[in-house]
């Protein structure tokens, strides 16, 4: 798994050990470290968990099965909702006979919700993929879109004259994760030492993301993620190898959207509220950003374009300030504008100079020439 | 069991106005190295493509192997037991050759998500074989050496033959080439020609489609020649070679005066 992401440790069993244990030690201990600015920061390696875990789902899609797909925030709007239904009293509250079935409350264990989210998500991944089977490039990328709307307009008009999902004020108060009666919502205390509730989400999330890029890796080596790569580069070639195409690229939709719904529900539980407003175009378009910029196709280079695309734009949100006070007295520029300038020159100079992604597949040997290959 | 390996009679194909083929049939035996020939726009892609599930004929009986099937869709028929290559080479560009050889495995194989996620013993056993199954073939054709380098760096005559190889590995029963030979030199010819000897020796039955009628002359057991649609010759090369119809179809009409 480590020589996935520092390929000269293959072959060295003892060296990748130890790399992977510097860096699972390096894991554990972020949030300490990123604790002493603040808790905020431990917040941003949060979202930034999340992205990564969004980020190699879409991979799926587009990196393996090479299906542009501009609407993939649906997967993780839908998997909040489904938390957020699932593990508040905004049911209850609007619909007597589930208050009536559920004296306390609707309550979701994290065991459940953690593959139900996958499974739904997944479900709505296929639903996506029937119609679009056909559609290549810019067609598909222009349903999938419009698909992505769709479930955001939906989540905001299903208030009336049901209400299932209160529109645009969205549905709060939603259950944290509790994990063998400890509440990741509230800080925990062993003996002297606080573990503030930002950084047990942290390793909530960074084992979700482990086992998200432990999935990736395994089904890109696979004769699944073989298949995939195989409808990406030639359809028809892949027909007639014998590949069911159609099939394939509903497994890829309903793979991708699995993990979308997943990090949907995490992202539910962790802000304990969701509203239609986190899951606009912006989202989707940023999700593809990640991938594109970070290598599609590439695990290592997706968790790196998802961390860096969403750590430079908070990053220059928290700087901006202090630094134009300090250069120039006054906040010339205010930090939101420049937050987004900055974050458009990162992606034009990213593509400018590394148009394949920062951090590509290893590209395979390149054929000596005849004459090389004679001597 | 039929002594026939395929037997195809009454294909028709129309593309609005135009017949492409007319009651179009051939019956190929084990073993043999059959061939398809014609001039320029006679139907042979066509027909080509009918039996490989491309193109959805209007009617026609296909019977493979003594069980007859329905060419509806390519990868039915590629499962049904027959493996085609391309007149331009359709590789899968960013995958390495050995992978490329991997996805013919598909087919054949099994594993699904869970074997690939749980990396269960089963799968594990059964990725080998298809690294060592795509490894052999690789060196079956003669391009063992450039396993690990993506395919469309590969020279023009290797591409061929990976391609080739990629078919190899779906286990058909018969192998068919839509012009193997095209674009290719004179030595690389020759490389083919042997490669396709060395396969059909090796008890696998090829349908060749060709453009080049010496190459199909030495090395094919029975043609038959298409024309406008329509079979006009069937036999053995040297009967077919002097059939009239055929330097008809090739050459035009002496003149007369």
């Amino acid at each position: 798994m480590i020589t996935h992401f520092i390929p000269p440790l293959a072959g060295k069993p003892r060296a990748a050990f130890a790399a992977t244990l510097v860096i699972a030690l390096v894991l554990a201990v972020l949030p300490f470290v990123l604790g002493m600015g603040g808790n905020r920061w431990i917040r941003m390696a949060d979202f930034a968990l999340l992205y990564v875990m969004l980020a190699l789902g879409l991979n799926i899609v587009v990196g393996y099965a090479g299906l542009l797909d501009l609407g993939y925030v649906a997967f993780y709007a839908v998997g909040a909702y489904m938390y957020a239904l699932l593990a508040s009293p905004h049911l209850a509250m609007h619909f007597p006979w589930i208050a009536a079935t559920f004296p306390d409350g609707l309550h979701s264990s994290i065991w459940m919700v953690v593959p139900l989210s996958a499974a739904i998500a997944a479900f709505f991944g296929i639903l996506l993929g029937m119609p679009v089977l056909r559609l290549r490039g810019d067609y598909l990328a222009i349903v999938t879109l419009g698909f992505g709307e769709i479930i955001r307009i939906f989540l905001n008009n299903l208030n009336s004259p049901l209400n299932f999902t209160n529109g645009p004020q969205g549905i709060s108060n939603i259950d944290p994760v509790r994990i063998g009666g400890i509440d990741l919502s509230r800080r925990l205390e062993i003996g002297e030492f606080t573990v503030p509730s930002v950084t047990l989400y942290y390793y909530l999330f960074l084992v979700l993301t482990i086992a998200v890029i432990v999935v990736s890796i395994r089904l890109q080596d696979s004769r699944i993620g073989r298949a995939w790569m195989a409808v990406r580069e030639d359809e028809t070639a892949a027909k007639a190898m014998g590949i069911n195409v159609r099939n394939m690229k509903l497994l890829a939709f309903a793979m991708g959207a699995s993990f979308g719904g997943v990090s949907g529900a995490m992202f539910a539980a962790f802000q304990g509220f969701v509203s239609p407003e986190s899951f606009i175009l912006m989202e989707s378009i940023v999700i593809v950003a990640m991938v594109v910029l970070g290598g599609m196709g590439h695990v290592p280079g997706v968790v790196l374009g998802a961390i860096l695309l969403y750590a430079i734009p908070e990053t220059l949100r928290e700087i901006a300030r202090p630094v134009q006070l300090l250069l120039f007295g006054s906040e010339l520029i205010p930090a939101e504008a420049l937050r987004m300038l900055l974050f458009g020159l990162s992606l034009v100079l990213i593509m400018l100079f590394r148009p394949t992604g920062l951090w590509p597949a290893p590209r395979h040997g390149i054929r000596p020439t005849a004459q090389e290959a004679r001597a | 069991m039929s002594e026939f390996l395929l037997s195809i009679s009454g294909v028709n194909k129309r593309f609005g106005g135009l017949q492409a083929l007319s009651d179009v049939g051939l019956q190929i035996r084990r073993g043999q190295i059959y061939g398809l020939i014609g001039p320029n726009g006679a139907g042979k892609t066509t027909f080509f493509n009918v039996i490989t599930g491309l193109y959805t004929p209007d009617s026609g009986s296909f019977v493979l192997d003594g069980t007859a099937y329905e060419p509806s869709a390519v990868h039915k028929v590629a499962q049904a037991g027959i493996a085609r290559t391309f007149q331009n080479i359709r590789l899968f560009g960013e995958m390495t050759a050995i992978e490329n050889v991997m996805v013919g495995r598909h087919v054949r194989t099994k594993a699904g998500v869970t074997g690939a996620v749980l990396r269960t013993r089963s799968q594990q056993a059964e990725e080998q074989a298809i690294r060592e199954r795509a490894g052999a073939l690789l060196d079956y054709v003669g391009i063992a050496r450039y396993a690990d380098y993506q395919a469309r760096t590969l020279s023009y005559g290797d591409q061929r033959r990976l391609e080739i190889a990629r078919a190899l590995a779906t286990e058909p029963k018969l192998l068919a080439l839509d012009e193997p030979a095209a674009g290719m030199n004179a030595t690389e010819k020759l490389g083919l020609r042997d490669l396709l000897k060395h396969i059909s020796a090796d008890g696998i039955t090829i349908l060749l489609i060709e453009h080049d009628v010496k190459l199909v002359m030495g090395l094919c057991d029975r043609v038959t020649v298409l024309d406008y649609g329509k079979v006009i010759a069937e036999g053995v090369p040297a009967e077919v070679q002097r059939d009239p119809a055929v330097i008809q179809a090739y050459l035009g009409t002496a003149a007369t005066h």
